[in-house]
């Protein structure tokens, strides 16, 4: 009999399979390798030479999987690449199959095994695989068969971003404080890893026909599989062995026979290469280590036992993403109670408890005043009647001024945000926010530690005295991943990878959040604070990037708590009581949870209603205050809001004798569509727009995607244009521009060259565009010059519409031109109206700036709206851009019409007292990686605060609130230096 | 340290006269054959000019630390580079300046010789002066001017580049003795620099016979082609199709895996670059004397490449490079030639180019979120398999986070396909 043995490494477990000469298993096995791989494959090989195979000294053997690549090299094993080995194994034993969903514990594969063999795997992205499933389980604080269990009875969908497990987290977590119902999320959580797998991989092919689930999420989780069936419209077959594919595949192509013992025996020896870069130890020695303890034990505020706590008492409550925390203080700001406890969910419950055992414990407690911060500070102030709510930065600067009355900068790293701030004159200036990332924080050590097998704490400590810490760099938890197995692969310790990613939080901190270059830009008096920091190895590792000493505060978990006492004790006025929930009516206290669409506005947000006890409602949710008090949002001031509704005027009402023509409204259409509208009213074409961006309208484009890297509006073109072929239209117009309109204020006028050329990209990717034979008219026209533009015009519409005339054309194009300028002169009158009334009333004034297309509710996610409801004035880049006169010097080459007037618009409000600008930014942007620092420098030689929001398929404004509200106060407060702080 | 002097209108850091007779000038490592070359004729004219050829994972880490890190992987490498060398101790700071080139176009690499500024002065070290290298007359400076004489030379140094790289990349994997072809073409940029520095080989008649010369020595190296070797060939942005550096060695990694490997070479760029001018007045209309110029550098190039196809195509072991406009006749209703941004049109005509030839198993660089790859690159990935079955690409991101086992898997994944279709040829044959 002969026996071939197929392994597959895989970046979580390792799979071991055995097959007889007519290809039936008659052995395998399924471990975690806990990344111990060589040491496993040894185990393993062990097992088999000892039970399975009988004596036999040469057996023919392959391995597989992308952790099995190394050691394969190293030790002369067969290597079979893991997706080819699926293949394989696919092609015998389910030859009928069309296409193959395989997800792995980091991988997402897809292969289209009909018309031409395809292969895709996710690349630089690991949202939508296993881990990204653990992750969201782990957030959720059930097991992975529990949040099967629970989907299976989930009511609603809720949109949560796929492309990273980060995304996601900012979507789920405010859900889950809002009270959102975990089967719901469960379901919601799977249908992200469809769209995430079908938007990354299938890159425009259509998945049909008979598909085939194959690796362990699918294998494990029928909801999931449920998930895929219901997206693509098909009954996927999760087959008999659906877990060992890669295995048996390697298995299927082993064809040397190779020798058991010496393999072992290379096996066993295979150790480490030590061929990785590190970097000095964190700690040389012991007596380093306590010099460095003793230091930091002197930041100390006094913590008594609670029993101890005479007079007025001064509670604050930190509701975090991951974490809730208490505080309770006297007068004297001394500490009498504590509490920190990781927050699974909602944290409603939570606190209720921590109030009763307060209540329980300290009977007589006067409390003087309370307030909340955090994620949950909406939810909580409302449930449990808390006197104020403030905004998390502040809290921690009250927290931080208590240990360092001069500190400069301060940084909170807690498990998910890191919170950052530096404070010039005695007010917050700079406010930094991970938006995009969470690489730079707690959840990321605690991924890797519970990968390992440790907790946080013991996997932070082993690397205080690692001889090389691996020199990982600064980058995504989903990269580090990779980088860990590689460090692994080339012999680094548990105690070099501990020390390492200590080195990496930390560098992600600085170089990724902040983006700081050298300590001096940061300011030499640091405050550190939040739970990451009580890692001593991490805060050494920070020390050492810094090359200074920082102070880190014996409570630093448990600051934002201690800020909002501090906070409820600043704000409480004497003779008033506090609102908070007494003792009696905690005993009473429920809750309860039901959700709703609102249907008031085109954002058509997801609402959770929470009702209490005493019939009082909170809603959670909601972008606007509309849902709330059902008044209509007062959007005079809004110029996002006029824009929006001007372009609406501009759908035409010509009977289009010439016939029709559609165009997308996405990217560079939105700013032309009253020039192509008139243009093409004038020749007597009629002019059929795609309607406004939704969700449903991206999905439903999302599978023809072939870059899953480029931006969310460039996505988004893919759902407009097959709209347009659904709703019939016959001929679409979409042209490719390099140039844009000429403003004079750069160096050149360009387009970037996704919104230059993306029309090709739909062209060759959108396949409708030929079954249903429309005629897709992508012309290269060129605005900028506009002596040639009608002849050019006219030469590549001729063909489409044959009986045109020069002449007309030129008419038209003249029309068009003056409706082009007449759309912006309108803008920038109702944008002085907005700046002269705002003056008027005494409101800040913002410049919301960005792109044209951020004017798209669906990319904007409401934003302006949410602005508004703060009481501020909102205008754009393109009010105040044409108000600065002469060219300015910029240092850059400034060369995009579209970015240039970010430049001009920044330059513009230096010298405006009340206004002030928000960067909006969409993920990917690569050329905003470029105007981000120029726009920050301008802003910032004159003292502004530079505020920059990313946006995505995102859609929960949560961390965009706290940076408004962060921005708003510190703006009062530099108004204001002396008064108390007025928080929104 | 030499007098600062700045421009009286952007105030720009000059490099002046004075600052040419003793200052160094550092420059960035891209296609080494190329490049190696051009640094020694720059400094035969009077430029103190030295190509970096360091390594390692500092260069990234130099270059995060004061490019702002979204910012495309290319910048970050060179500009890290240069940066690291400043720093290293081995030049005097007061002595040193810096080049970069510049392209002037719709992507954000014509900034990058704005983020080295602002990364030098990041980095405290604003008194050193950077020279744009570009062909579109930005960025003039005193102490620095590209004669035709220097254009000419240059435009030869490219063309031997490309020659040897192209035979040595299909000599290399067949050799008898190792290290032969690595011999060969050392011994041919020796050559060449000798020649070009006594005014010599760059006159067209001279390039024609130097070329044909360079290809019968290929010819005549000791080689076994009795192997059919998976034929791989490389596009991309152009920095990390041609850059060890930027792409992980990647050349290097093809070789090992048993490939013969294919890069297009960079008189093709050179040729699109200067097509996009004359594109650009056939699209939007513009001046007639701007295409007149433009038409003459053209036309002075494709001779140069004739030249170039000839000397190769004389050998049919030999497979020489597609006419650049073959090449661009192959993209014609696949994508527009007005997309001209970064590689533009012309990374898919190569991708077409290379199946065309025979290289079916393509390998796609390029820098994370490199916004014309999007469109040019995998954005017509699709339209190519489509109507060419036999293609097999593999498309792969090039970033400081992204961790060469991912890269290398991917490329293996593409390598077994490429193996089958190889292994099914030869049961054809």
């Amino acid at each position: 009999m002969e026996l071939r043995v197929g392994l597959d490494i895989g970046s979580t477990t390792i799979k071991c399979v055995v097959i007889d000469e007519n290809n039936e298993i008659i052995y395998s096995s399924y471990e975690r390798h806990l990344s111990k791989i060589s040491e496993k494959i040894a185990e393993v090989l062990k097992i088999l030479k000892k039970d399975v195979l009988n004596g036999i000294e040469n057996v023919k053997i392959s391995l597989s999987g992308s952790a099995g690549m190394g050691i394969a090299e190293n030790c002369g094993f067969p290597f079979v690449q893991e997706v080819y080995a699926t293949r394989i194994a696919a092609k015998l034993f389910n030859p009928e199959t069309d296409a193959i969903i395989e997800l792995g514990g980091e991988d997402a594969k897809i292969l289209f095994l009909n018309n031409g063999v395809e292969v895709r795997m996710n690349g630089s992205c690991a949202g939508g695989t296993g881990a990204f499933i653990d992750q969201m389980a782990s957030l959720l604080n059930v097991s992975i068969d529990e949040m099967n269990e629970l989907a299976k009875n989930h009511e609603k969908i809720y949109t949560i971003a796929s492309r990273c497990g980060v995304f996601a987290k900012t979507d789920i977590q405010p859900l889950l404080n809002q009270g959102g119902r975990k089967s719901d999320i469960s379901a919601s959580i799977f249908y992200a890893v469809v769209n995430q797998t079908i938007a990354g991989l299938a890159q425009g092919r259509e998945i049909s026909g008979n598909v085939l689930y194959l690796g362990g999420p699918l294998t494990f989780i029928s909801e999931l599989r449920a998930a895929f069936d219901d997206v693509l419209k098909t009954k996927g077959t999760c087959p008999k062995n659906s877990l060992y594919y890669v295995s048996l595949g390697a298995a299927l192509a082993s064809d040397k026979l190779i020798n058991l013992d010496t393999l072992l025996e290379k096996v066993s020896n295979y150790s480490h290469l030590g061929n990785f870069a590190f970097r000095p130890p964190l700690f040389n020695n012991e007596e380093e280590y306590l010099a460095f303890k003793k230091r930091h034990d002197q930041a100390q505020v006094a913590i008594y036992p609670f029993e101890k706590l005479q007079g007025p008492a001064y509670l604050g409550i930190d509701a975090g993403s991951t974490t809730l925390k208490c505080v309770v203080m006297d007068e004297k700001k001394n500490i009498y109670y504590t509490k920190y406890m990781s927050n699974s969910g909602n944290p409603v419950p939570l606190v209720k408890d921590l109030l009763q055992e307060i209540y329980e414990l300290k009977p007589d407690i006067q409390i003087k005043a309370s307030a909340v911060t955090g994620y949950g500070e909406d939810i909580i102030k409302n449930a449990f009647k808390v006197d104020f709510g403030i905004v998390e930065t502040i809290a921690h600067f009250m927290a931080a001024k208590k240990f360092m009355p001069e500190v400069e900068f301060v940084i909170d790293i807690g498990g998910q945000d890191i919170k950052c701030f530096k404070i010039h004159n005695g007010t917050i200036d700079n406010i930094f926010l991970n938006e995009a990332c969470s690489s730079g924080c707690g959840s990321f050590l605690q991924t890797f530690a519970s990968a390992l097998g440790y907790d946080i704490a013991s996997f932070s400590k082993l690397g205080l005295f690692a001889k090389r810490p691996v020199n990982l760099g600064s980058r995504c938890t989903v990269f580090m991943n990779s980088a860990v197995k590689q460090a692994q692969k080339d012999g680094a310790s548990i105690e070099d990878i501990s020390a390492g990613l200590s080195l990496s939080v930390v560098k992600n901190a600085l170089y990724k959040v902040i983006r700081a270059s050298s300590p001096e830009e940061l300011g030499k008096k640091v405050v550190v604070q939040g739970g990451t920091f009580l890692n001593d190895a991490v805060l050494r590792a920070f020390e050492l990037e810094m090359g200074i000493e920082v102070v880190r505060p014996n409570i630093s978990g448990l600051m934002g708590a201690y800020g909002a006492a501090l906070y409820a004790q600043l704000m409480c006025e004497n003779n008033k009581e506090s609102t908070l929930i007494s003792a009696e009516e905690l005993e009473q206290f429920t809750h309860k949870i039901q959700v709703t669409n609102c249907g008031l506005c085109e954002n058509h947000c997801r609402l959770t209603i929470n009702i209490f006890n005493d019939g009082r409602r909170f809603i959670g949710g909601n972008r606007c205050e509309r849902p709330i008090t059902k008044k209509v949002v007062d959007n005079e001031l809004n110029i996002y809001s006029y824009k929006l509704n001007l372009l609406q005027s501009y759908r035409d009402d010509t009977k289009g004798k010439r016939g029709e023509i559609g165009i997308p409204l996405g990217l560079n259409m939105f700013e032309l569509l009253p020039f192509w509208t008139v243009l093409f009213n004038s020749l007597d074409i009629k002019v059929i727009y795609s309607p406004l961006s939704s969700r449903k309208l991206y999905l439903y484009g999302q599978t023809t995607i072939p870059s899953d890297t480029v931006c969310f509006p460039a996505k988004l073109m893919h759902g407009h244009i097959r709209e347009l072929i659904r709703m019939g239209v016959k001929k679409i117009f979409y042209p490719c521009m390099s140039y844009n309109i000429d403003e004079k204020k750069g160096d050149n006028h360009y387009n970037c060259p996704v919104v230059a050329y993306y029309s090709e990209v739909i062209n060759n990717n959108i396949k409708d565009l030929k079954k249903e034979n429309i005629d897709f008219i992508k012309p290269y026209l060129g605005i900028h010059r506009h002596k040639d533009f009608a002849s050019k015009f006219y030469e590549n519409m001729k063909p489409h519409f044959p009986d045109l005339e020069l002449k007309e054309v030129q008419e038209a194009v003249k029309n068009a031109y003056k409706a082009y300028d007449d759309y912006l002169s309108k803008i920038r009158i109702k944008g002085d109206e907005i700046i002269l009334r705002a003056r008027e009333k005494g409101k800040q004034i913002l410049v919301l700036a960005g792109r044209p297309y951020h004017l798209d509710p669906e990319i904007n996610h409401g934003i302006d709206k949410m602005l508004s409801s703060f009481d501020v004035a909102i205008i754009s880049e393109d009010v105040v851009s044409n108000k600065v006169k002469n060219k300015i010097n910029v240092h850059v080459l400034n060369q995009w019409t579209y970015h240039s007037r970010l430049y001009y618009a920044a330059s513009y409000i230096r010298n405006q007292k009340d206004m002030n600008l928000i960067q909006l930014v969409s993920f990917g942007c690569g050329v905003d990686a470029i105007t981000t620092d120029e726009v920050r420098d301008i802003l910032e030689k004159a003292n502004k605060i530079y505020t920059q929001i990313k946006i995505d398929e995102i859609t929960n404004l949560g961390a965009v609130k706290i940076r408004i509200r962060s921005l708003l106060s510190a703006l009062e407060r530099k108004e204001n230096q002396n008064g108390k702080i007025k928080v929104r | 340290m030499e007098k600062l002097k700045y421009d009286k209108k952007t105030g720009r850091l000059l490099f002046t006269k004075q600052m040419r007779r003793d200052y160094t000038i550092l420059f960035p490592m891209m296609a080494p054959i190329h490049f190696e070359i051009l640094g020694k004729v720059f400094k035969k004219l009077g430029y103190n000019c030295e190509l970096l050829e360091t390594n390692g994972p500092e260069i990234a880490q130099t270059g995060l630390k004061y490019v702002h890190n979204d910012t495309c992987y290319p910048a970050i490498l060179s500009i890290g580079q240069l940066i690291n060398a400043v720093q290293s101790g081995r030049y005097d700071v007061n002595k040193v300046a810096l080049m970069i080139t510049q392209t002037g176009g719709g992507c954000r690499a014509s900034n990058y010789i704005h983020l080295l500024r602002k990364g030098l002065k990041k980095a405290g070290l604003e008194q050193i002066p950077v020279i744009s290298l570009n062909l579109s007359g930005m960025e003039k400076n005193p102490g620095f001017k590209l004669t035709v004489g220097m254009i000419r030379r240059a435009v030869a140094g490219v063309i031997y580049g490309d020659s040897l790289m192209c035979l040595r990349n299909q000599c290399r994997p067949y050799e008898i003795n190792d290290g032969d072809t690595d011999r060969l073409v050392k011994k041919w940029q020796d050559e060449i620099v000798s020649m070009l520095n006594q005014s010599k080989g760059y006159k067209l008649k001279e390039i024609k016979e130097n070329l044909i010369k360079i290809a019968d020595d290929f010819h005549s190296l000791e080689v076994d082609r009795s192997e059919k070797k998976v034929k791989v060939g490389v596009v991309g942005e152009i920095y990390v199709k041609y850059a060890a550096l930027g792409n992980n060695n990647l050349e290097k990694f093809l070789e090992e895996e048993n490939c013969e490997v294919n890069l297009p070479g960079i008189l093709g760029f050179v040729l699109f670059k200067i097509d996009n001018r004359l594109e650009d007045i056939k699209l939007y209309g513009g001046s007639k004397i701007k295409r007149k110029v433009c038409q003459i550098l053209m036309d002075y190039c494709l001779k140069v490449e004739d030249a170039l196809v000839t000397s190769i195509s004389r050998y049919d072991e030999f497979v020489a490079p597609s006419r650049y406009y073959h090449t661009k006749s192959l993209v014609d209703g696949v994508i527009g030639y007005g997309t001209k941004m970064g590689e533009g049109w012309l990374l898919t005509a190569e991708m077409l180019e290379l199946v065309e030839s025979g290289y079916h198993n393509i390998v796609c660089t390029q820098p994370f979120g490199c916004l014309p790859n999007h469109i040019a690159g995998k954005g017509m990935i699709r339209k190519i398999v489509e109507t060419n079955p036999k293609a097999n690409i593999v498309a792969v991101d090039y970033d400081a986070g992204a961790p060469k086992v991912n890269q290398e898997n991917r490329i293996k994944l593409m390598l077994s396909i490429a193996r089958e279709n190889l292994e099914k040829e030869k049961v054809n044959i």
